[in-house]
């Protein structure tokens, strides 16, 4: 009898762990997207281990979440066209709002803008959102080109007047098929979610004309480049031009880097956060959704990363140049020119790529 | 008399074979493993279609009501390919760059196996380690340290400048010349060892007698070093040109954005596109396009040798 009891005992033991949750979290995140002392906060309170892991395209974890048992727990795709077609195709899985408590610090008007894509809010909460735009060294894009040309215009890369001057100090465009098409759509005043073939001729043969002039096509390479003064003009993300000028700052190494929103207008991106449907350890990327709300938290990201968030009262709590910065909250005027490409039919999607690719190949 | 001879060596006989199967069985079991299945999966998925879903490709087996198996096949992955010049020139452009790569691997290697192959008993594990000792840090980071040389403010065009050679820094990284640099650096071993190996096996008598009979040393490498050490040549020059066909890691990191090759065009139709089936279809056609003509290369040389 004792020895079934300690049995007994000893199963308890063993299978207790296994009912409650694992005190891991598996996060794969876009890259210099979050401040690192958070992470430390969130185990130190939680005392839940996050595993964090990082991504550069929403193509690459697009792939990792269709193949299935990514292993992932909390994800941050862009919420179009991506988590959009991802909340479809039922790779997410519902939140269960009861566990998050801070849904209601959530801006109303971002949340009313994600629900045509997620109907109820019911797979995905906002996590920051920014343009992409352009990253420049003003120095040097006025030493090559005069100081009366305007910076904040995509003409920089798309006009082969300027673009051949600043190829000397270098130009970069994302690898990325949407943003760039959409780019040169906007460019040359076209809807930016156009599926006819004479738009996309249009851009492709603008493309196809300042081919020379880009020194690589990449999607973060971009951040280091425009710090050491290696670009003077790079297709980026608004926050990651951002990190670039204050790491250029803390490298005391003189390199001046700018963010301009172009006056032709740009993408406007919301990264969501969610689950992925066959997470193992949902309860805790709850917990991690819910800490990462709280006004104070995502503060301190924002103040990081040179993002905009979702939670209307953490603005009073951002460092004043961030708050006052208008790449990161951009003027009623700049906000009516920032639109957001939607999900095109597969055919246009596949006469889109085509089209990138043989402009990358110079074909 | 004969009759328990025969049996005996007819049994010895099966025992032989048994034991062939068996030292066969193992590499054939491996090969079903880990090279058949994965490539019935591949062909399987390059034959269904894209649908927005988990996985994101189409079952091309289903089950009807009836009891009845319905096999939908999609051939249209294969015909894109063939329609679209984007593959055909990704793929001759792999060709090419792979060929130059392979040949330039030759022209460095081989002084370098026949050093090593000449030089002193006691110096060649020292000369072997060098050749064998990058292996020890990540092919990727080693490919990643290139970048530090090449770049417009790296090694190279910093000591340049400093030498009042040149101006303003030269374009050498995402060039052509940076995509043949790091495949000829990352696969200059696969070139020597084999190199090396037939080399140092060779009869030095043979170049001996030929300088008897009045042969010049040139003449004699040509006409004796050179056919003898063809295995070695044929074996590097596969282990260079198959792997460098469909390279992915150096020509993302070091080449161009207009050095087109295949090994990119696949991940581009993988991730860019979503495009699974094609993206297998790529892969199958590259499979039959190398290595079919690989095997029967092989096959060939087989029955001539045997001959």
């Amino acid at each position: 009898m004792k020895q079934l009891l300690s049995v007994l005992f000893l199963a308890s033991f063993v299978t207790a762990p296994m009912a409650a949750e694992e005190a891991v979290i598996n996060v794969y995140n876009w890259s210099d997207y979050i401040a690192d002392e958070v992470i430390t906060d969130f185990e130190k309170e939680s005392g839940i281990k996050v595993v964090y892991d990082v991504y550069d395209s929403n193509e690459v974890l697009e792939a990792k979440l269709l193949a299935g048992r990514s292993g992932y727990d909390l994800v941050f795709p862009t919420a179009r066209p991506f988590a959009g077609r991802h909340i479809k195709a039922g790779v997410y899985q519902k939140l269960d709002k009861n566990k998050l408590a801070n849904i209601s610090n959530l801006s109303p008007s971002i949340m009313k803008g994600l629900s045509d894509i997620d109907p109820g809010n019911a797979h995905a909460v906002p996590y920051m959102w920014g343009t992409t735009s352009l990253g420049i060294n003003p120095d040097k894009v006025a030493n090559l080109l005069g100081s009366d040309v305007p910076s904040d215009t995509w003409a920089l890369i798309f006009d082969p007047k300027y673009a051949a001057k600043l190829a000397a100090c270098g130009i970069s465009l994302m690898d990325d098929t949407t943003e760039v098409i959409s780019a040169a759509l906007i460019y040359l005043g076209k809807d930016v979610n156009s599926t006819s073939k004479a738009d996309l001729d249009a851009a492709t043969a603008m493309l196809a004309a300042v081919r020379p002039y880009i020194r690589y096509f990449h999607s973060s390479q971009y951040v280091n480049d425009l710090a050491n003064g290696d670009l003077c003009v790079a297709h980026a993300y608004s926050g990651d031009v951002l990190q670039a000028r204050d790491r250029a700052d803390e490298a005391k190494n003189g390199v001046k880097v700018a963010l301009t929103i172009p006056r032709e207008g740009a993408i406007a991106f919301v990264d969501v956060m969610v689950i992925p449907a066959d997470a193992k350890h949902s309860e805790n990327a709850h917990r991690l959704i819910d800490y990462l709300m709280r006004p104070e938290v995502i503060a301190k990201i924002s103040n990081y990363v040179g993002y905009a968030n979702a939670i209307p009262a953490s603005k009073p709590l951002l460092d004043e140049a961030v708050r006052n910065n208008s790449g990161i909250f951009p003027s009623d005027e700049v906000l009516a020119r920032l639109v957001a490409p939607a999900e095109l039919d597969p055919a246009s999607q596949r006469a889109r790529t085509r089209a990138w690719t043989r402009v990358k190949a110079g074909q | 008399m004969a009759s328990p001879f025969l049996s005996r060596l007819t049994l010895q006989l099966q025992q032989l074979q048994a034991g062939r199967r068996l030292v066969v069985a193992v590499p054939l079991l491996w090969l079903g493993i880990f090279f058949g299945v994965p490539f019935l999966i591949i062909a399987r998925i390059s034959l269904s279609e894209v649908i927005i879903g988990l996985p994101p490709y189409s079952d091309i087996l289903a089950w009807s009501s009836q009891a009845m198996l319905t096999i939908r096949l999609n051939f249209g992955n294969f015909l894109l390919l063939f329609n679209d010049s984007l593959y055909f020139s990704a793929f001759t452009n792999s060709l090419r760059v792979s060929t130059i790569a392979t040949l330039i691997c030759l022209i460095i290697g081989y002084p370098i196996a026949l050093g090593i192959a000449r030089s002193r008993e006691s110096l060649r594990v020292p000369l072997l380690m060098l050749i064998i000792l990058p292996f020890w840090t990540s092919f990727l980071i080693r490919i990643y340290a290139w970048i530090g040389i090449l770049k417009g403010n790296g090694l190279i065009n910093n000591l340049l400048l400093w030498l009042g050679v040149i101006d303003t820094p030269l374009q050498l990284l995402h060039t052509d010349f940076a995509l043949l640099l790091g495949i000829v650096y990352g696969y200059l071993p696969f070139m020597v060892l084999p190199l090396y190996a037939t080399l140092s096996r060779m009869d030095h008598t043979l170049l001996e007698a030929a300088a008897d009979l009045g042969c010049k040393p040139t003449a004699a490498f040509w006409r004796v070093t050179v056919p003898l050490s063809m295995p070695g040549i044929i074996a590097g020059s596969l282990l260079v040109f198959v792997p460098a066909v469909g390279e992915f890691v150096i020509p993302d990191l070091l080449g161009g954005p207009d050095s087109l090759m295949i090994g990119k065009v696949l991940w581009t139709e993988f991730f860019s596109n979503r495009d699974w089936p094609v993206a297998t279809a790529v892969a199958v056609t590259l499979l039959a396009l190398l290595v079919v003509p690989v095997m029967l290369f092989e096959h060939y040389r087989e029955k001539g040798q045997a001959l």
